[in-house]
């Protein structure tokens, strides 16, 4: 067959979402940024709740997100993103509401809001990108970050007597009683990106059901603190991350 | 048998070269332009090898800025 014959409309089987605008992303060649945004935008649609989506985007490198994916947003300040969507969802019980943060943000400076908004079992979604390491600020040391990783501010790799352990946040989260759905997923490869989207959807239908809080953990990468090229970032994730961040279900009710 | 015929279009202009879809593509459809870039200066990703592309959309899915559209048709 020819390629004229096979590129037509009515064989089509993989689109860009149409929620993704035509805006170029600032992030990185090979972030897994984009390819959650292209998820969750995914999720959206195929669920048909674009016109009732609220998202609450952190600071950090997602701080942009409103200006990828064609639905309301909300921008919070830095960590505060769950109280901001308590308020929207108290307010508006009948919008999806979700907010979508970094380890910085969720792990660091928001870690209260997070836990209490998750004890008090609002229900919103939490999508939490974890790259173990501060991506927008030039790659320094995140609670998340590993034992003997190198950043820009522990040169010679964590260590645990000088900065503690790495904090596996979602652990915390699922031991809530607040928390119905507590999830950790990852989308190096085309099988953890089909995982990932199912996870988005389970827990974007919990939200819009009332049964509490879910979180969707993201082990990521940022091939741009980490010092390697996309494809070794990917291969280092598999090889360090999920010792310490297994993949799985933590909470499903 | 049923021959199944992939193809996929590339928006090279949105592409950035990060080369995972050339990776995630069991068949080796992929690779990167090596001498022409895009008006960002990325190498961008191509069809070298269009007749193994099966439409199984593995490198749509691991496209972090969604450029990739993939068709796919069964012979029966």
């Amino acid at each position: 067959m020819e390629l004229n014959d096979i590129i037509r409309p009515e064989n089509r089987v993989y689109k860009r979402p149409s929620l993704l605008n035509e805006a170029h992303m600032h992030y990185c060649p090979g972030c897994s940024h984009g390819v959650v945004h292209k998820l969750v935008a995914e999720v959206i649609e195929e669920m048909g709740l674009q016109e009732v989506a609220i998202g609450v985007s952190p600071v950090g490198c997602a701080v942009f997100a409103y200006n990828y994916i064609d639905i309301d947003w909300l921008e919070a300040a830095h960590g505060r993103a769950p109280a901001m969507a308590t308020a929207t969802k108290r307010l508006m019980p009948d919008k999806l509401v979700f907010t979508y943060q970094g380890d910085g943000d969720l792990s660091a400076i928001g870690t209260a809001e997070t836990i209490h908004a998750a004890n008090r079992g609002e229900n919103i979604t939490i999508i939490f990108i974890n790259n173990a390491i501060y991506g927008m600020t030039g790659g320094q040391m995140a609670p998340t970050t590993l034992l003997g990783q190198k950043t820009a501010t522990c040169p010679y790799g964590r260590r645990a007597d000088l900065n503690g352990y790495p904090l596996a946040i979602s652990n915390l989260l699922a031991q809530l009683d607040g928390t119905c759905y507590v999830t950790r997923q990852t989308v190096y490869s085309p099988a953890a990106v089909r995982k990932t989207k199912a996870a988005l959807k389970k827990a974007f239908q919990n939200s819009m059901d009332g049964k509490g809080c879910s979180v969707v953990e993201v082990v990521s990468t940022c091939n741009t603190g980490w010092k390697l090229t996309p494809v070794k970032a990917n291969e280092w994730l598999q090889e360090n991350m999920f010792a310490k961040y297994p993949l799985g279900d933590l909470k499903n009710e | 048998m049923a021959k199944i015929n992939g193809a996929v279009t590339v928006n090279t202009e949105r592409c950035k070269g990060c080369n995972l879809c050339v990776v995630a593509c069991p068949s080796g459809v992929l690779d990167l332009k090596k001498n022409e870039v895009n008006n960002r200066g990325y190498h961008y990703a191509y069809m070298a090898n269009p007749d193994k592309c099966i439409g199984c959309s593995s490198c749509a899915l691991v496209c972090p800025d969604a450029c990739i559209e993939v068709y796919r048709v069964v012979e029966k």
